[in-house]
């Protein structure tokens, strides 16, 4: 088990570092001056004198070669400083420090919410093969895949936010200020976060189950007289959510990406809205470092799944 | 004595793309008391969809289309499947070991783990009792350092231990019959050996009554009291082990004792093998499934369906038109 | 005493072979709701082939009198806030996004497919390198890959179709990659190379002829996923901008005009949903009727 966890490790270690040469080098694959890129419009627009210019290339250090400006972007964030954002002057560690957390909020709900419906709908789908209750669940999934968020969401918005006039479309008061307003805040942009997840969740959870329902040693445990509820929970059930932890770790991504998207209709100051408004402020130097960021706690959070897989199943936890 | 278990026309049906299979078609038998019957065929001749039908372990596409099984004067197929009645029969009073040692214990649950949810289960003894008897059952069937051994988990285990524990499963509830499913095929030659010995020590200590389901003769020859030999859905011959080694009568088990090395025989007697391929079970026709690859056929055996098992001798019946006795080829 | 059987008689006892096409086609159009995505679909091709005829009006350009218009007898879903019929901007939409999807599973399947077949023949180095770069791609969130990418090269039909492909190669990359290894362990590829074969020729002759059933179903199953991603970097302005026909940046121009026109947003979702459901359902059928055991895999 020790050798499986070290070994994980490094791997992840290794892709870090190459998510690191990806984020870095795509931004300055961009032909043209790299400080007219950094500093977007405000450089070329002629507003800033030479003497000015120069001085900020030295400051961004767009004057060393690039292996360098490299090593201290990456000596930075190994010390906590993600440089400082071109379109809010702020410490770009400052700036998701704060988001962060209401991002989080919203994915761990919607999160919960995709564990909880979606596995259990995947289960039922499984036990009750071939029922109401398979086909049923089964075209929800399926239909529920094919969702566009963004979409959904202005669905929501038109009908529980204007036409009826039940939820409030946009905006985001902390929880800790207004528990109840932040709760109406908060219904819509989760839905719309979890439906994917969920639909992804129930169709993983149905065919897992199904597949280790086929297996021998369940046909043992139903040869040794045991009752359904016994067969399903003690024997199956470990076997068949092995693979759904896996799902954990996708489900980080589509949160992330659901934010993108969520955040930005519903005008919610979380972290996927700040990457598209340093996107089109084409501050760079956000885009660098808030990407960095996500990937890296993907990156992670897979490692973690990692673990717990090989601790969860026996033959990789004892050898 | 009555018999323990009675099957009447058991009727074991698939429904299958090309059309429906009929794995097991009409069979009837019966296991006494405390005998160990071999139910001899070679593969997909349904012997072992003919046991699973038993315990009611069938499932779709598959069915149970007709036939009785009788066990302790009830009929179990009157029961649903996974029913309170067959639930407790199965464990505790007719039990099954599998073929693939491998892949029938759950690998994400310890040896112990499985063989005390049964003693809990059908003789409601407590944690502790149970994983106490857990311990004395498998150092029975001969696995050393039971105790230490009792928490680890199936990949742990080599193939044959495996068998072991599983033997130690079946036998656990003291049930009246135990049916082996083919329990020594995925295993080496040795370790067969070592296996069947085991088993018949166990159930003769248990007194259980053993049904094993093979496709070697040689298994049966050593171990069985009597034999019934399948072919195509259908008992085509029985009687005790003894009769059908010597004067085997249905002209399959010839051929089959034809295709196997004996002792007995002068040196350089050539091997015969049967012709043919095995049967399509695929809609198949009314008369006898042996007939294209038969060399004592008659004209009856294609105008006429199957007859039924008739008595050549006593107890040995077959299900063939042909008189056999005079051909010795 | 019958004579022996002929041998003709004999193999008729054998069981009768189905040909692999008719075993496919049955298993394919077994569920009614394969079927209903093939037509789906082609419906959908149809009309993005033929869009210049199907479409009443210029998807591009609009009559200012005319905008926001509710649904009527002459612009039968409305008109956007330029006076652009929403009709017809949907039906060259189609196009859009079926050229996006097509393009970009075509791209990343050649590629993604190489990478993988390379890294898992020749193992070592290049597989480490390779995979853990498309491991490196995946721990990115498709949508957040294709926004860097989209952001750094600009909008437009282009660069997202470049954006999508780096983002979805990957996965070509790792099925290919472990079919590879499987098939590698193949006594007949030693056999070939015992026999002299060159790498490149057992490579393309025997290794990737299998690869071919699931690449397919992965590009059906994928193809949803991109127009998905498209309809969202389009709806966040980061893909294919006004005027250009794409459902995506569609529903963000109705956005603004939700209390109006509804229709405006709602119709070009429903297309969106209505394509993905379609590849996700054919994808499905192929999958069943290619390969069953690959249900566990894609």
């Amino acid at each position: 088990m020790t050798a499986y966890i070290i070994r994980r490790l490094l791997i992840a270690i290794i892709i870090l570092f190459i998510v690191t040469l990806i984020v870095f080098f795509s931004i300055r694959l961009l032909p043209g001056d790299p400080l007219v890129i950094f500093l977007g419009q405000q450089a070329t627009q002629g507003g800033v004198s030479t003497a000015e210019l120069d001085r900020l290339r030295e400051e961004y250090g767009l004057n060393d070669p690039i292996m360098v400006q490299y090593g201290n972007w990456i000596w930075g964030i190994l010390h906590g400083d993600l440089g400082k954002s071109i379109y809010y002057h702020e410490d770009v560690g400052i700036l998701m420090g704060e988001r962060f957390p209401i991002t989080l909020h919203l994915g761990l709900l919607a999160f919960i919410i995709n564990i909880v419906i979606g596995v259990l709908m995947g289960l039922a789908a499984a036990i009750r093969r071939g029922t109401w209750i398979d086909a049923v669940t089964t075209t929800l999934a399926n239909v529920g895949i094919c969702i566009p968020v963004f979409w959904l969401a202005i669905l929501m918005i038109y009908f529980f936010g204007l036409q009826l006039g039940w939820l409030p479309i946009y905006g985001y008061t902390s929880p800790f200020k207004d528990f109840w307003l932040n709760t109406q805040q908060v219904i819509m942009p989760v839905f719309c976060m979890a439906i994917t997840m969920m639909a992804t969740t129930a169709r993983l959870a149905r065919s897992s189950m199904l597949e280790v329902t086929r297996q021998d040693y369940i046909r043992t445990a139903w040869s040794k007289g045991l009752r359904e509820r016994s067969v399903i929970m003690r024997h199956a059930l470990k076997n068949g959510l092995i693979p759904v932890i896996t799902l954990l770790g996708i489900g980080l991504g589509m949160v992330f990406a659901g934010s993108v998207l969520v955040e930005t209709i519903f005008a919610i100051p979380g972290i996927g809205r700040l990457l598209v408004t340093s996107i089109f402020a084409q501050d760079y130097v956000v885009i660098q470092s808030g990407t960095l960021v996500i990937a890296m706690i993907i990156i992670l959070s897979n490692l973690l799944v990692d673990i717990s897989y090989g601790w969860l199943d026996p033959r990789i936890r004892f050898g | 004595m009555a018999e323990l278990l009675q099957v009447n026309n058991l009727v074991t049906q698939f429904k299958t793309e090309s059309g429906l299979v009929k794995a097991v078609d009409g069979v009837s038998y019966y296991i006494d008391e405390q005998e160990i019957v071999g139910l001899v065929g070679e593969s997909g001749c349904g012997k072992s969809v003919s046991q699973l039908s038993v315990m009611q372990l069938i499932s779709a596409p598959g069915e149970i289309a007709g036939g009785e099984v009788i066990f302790e004067g009830r009929n179990l197929l009157q029961y649903e499947a996974n029913g309170p009645e067959m639930r407790s029969v199965r464990g505790a009073k007719i039990a099954m070991i599998f073929q693939e040692p491998m892949t029938s214990l759950n690998p994400v649950l310890t040896i112990g783990q499985q063989l005390t949810e049964m003693l809990q289960l059908h003789i409601k003894m407590d944690g502790d009792t149970a994983r106490k008897r857990a311990i004395e059952l498998m150092s029975m069937v001969g696995i050393s350092g039971a105790e230490n051994r009792i928490d680890d988990y199936p990949h742990h285990f080599s193939g044959g231990m495996r068998q072991r524990v599983m033997i130690a499963m079946g036998l656990s509830c003291n049930p009246k019959i135990l049916i082996a499913d083919e329990p020594t095929t995925a295993l080496d030659v040795t370790t067969q050996a070592q296996l069947l010995e085991l088993m018949k020590d166990m159930v003769q200590r248990f007194r259980t009554s053993l049904v094993i389901v093979t496709h070697n003769l040689g298994v049966v020859a050593r171990y069985a009291q009597r034999i019934y030999i399948m072919y195509a859905g259908r008992i085509v011959e029985s009687g005790t082990t003894k009769d059908i080694f010597a004067n085997p009568r249905h002209p399959y088990t010839m051929g089959l004792l034809k295709c196997i090395p004996r002792l007995d025989e002068e040196e350089g007697t050539k091997l015969v093998p049967i012709e043919g391929l095995p049967p399509n079970l695929i809609n198949m026709p009314p008369t006898c499934a042996f007939l294209p690859r038969c060399s004592y056929r008659l004209e009856k055996c294609a105008k006429e369906p199957w007859p039924p098992l008739t008595p050549v001798n006593g107890n040995h019946y077959i299900r063939c038109y042909a008189d056999t006795k005079e051909k010795s080829k | 005493m019958t004579e022996k059987n002929t041998i003709a008689e004999e193999f008729q006892e054998a069981p009768p072979r189905v040909s692999e096409w008719r075993r496919f086609w049955r298993v394919f159009l077994q569920r009614r709701i394969v079927i209903f995505g093939m037509v789906v679909l082609l419906i959908l091709v149809i009309i993005a082939i033929f869009a210049n005829f199907l479409a009443p009006y210029d998807p591009y350009r609009g009559e200012m009198e005319d905008s926001l218009q509710q649904p009527n007898s002459t612009y039968w879903l409305g008109t956007d806030i330029q006076g652009r019929d929403t009709l017809s901007r949907l039906i060259f939409g189609t196009r859009t996004a079926l050229m996006v999807g097509f393009v970009t599973v075509g791209i990343a399947a050649v590629i993604g497919v190489t990478l993988g077949l390379i890294a898992g023949y020749f193992g070592g180095i290049p597989s480490m390198i390779i995979m853990r770069i498309m491991d490196a791609l995946m721990g990115f969130p498709m949508l957040i890959l294709a926004m860097l990418f989209a952001a750094v090269l600009g909008g437009g039909i282009q660069n997202v179709i470049i954006a999508l492909s780096i983002a979805t190669l990957p996965a070509y990359a790792r099925v290919m990659n472990g079919l590879t290894l499987s098939i590698r362990e193949n006594d007949y590829i030693m056999a070939e190379q015992a026999m002299g074969s060159s790498n490149i020729r057992i490579m393309l002759g025997h290794i990737l002829p299998n690869a071919i059933p699931p690449t397919i179903v992965l590009i059906t199953l994928q193809l949803g996923g991109i127009i998905m991603a498209e309809a969202a970097l389009s709806f966040l302005g980061i893909g294919i901008k006004p005027p250009g026909a794409a459902w995506g940046a569609m529903v963000n121009d109705g956005y603004r005009y939700l209390s109006q026109n509804p229709v405006l947003s709602f119709a070009p979702g429903i297309a969106i949903m209505l394509v993905v459901f379609a590849f996700n359902m054919v994808g499905d059928g192929l999958r069943d009727a290619l390969d069953p055991r690959l249900r566990g895999i894609l």
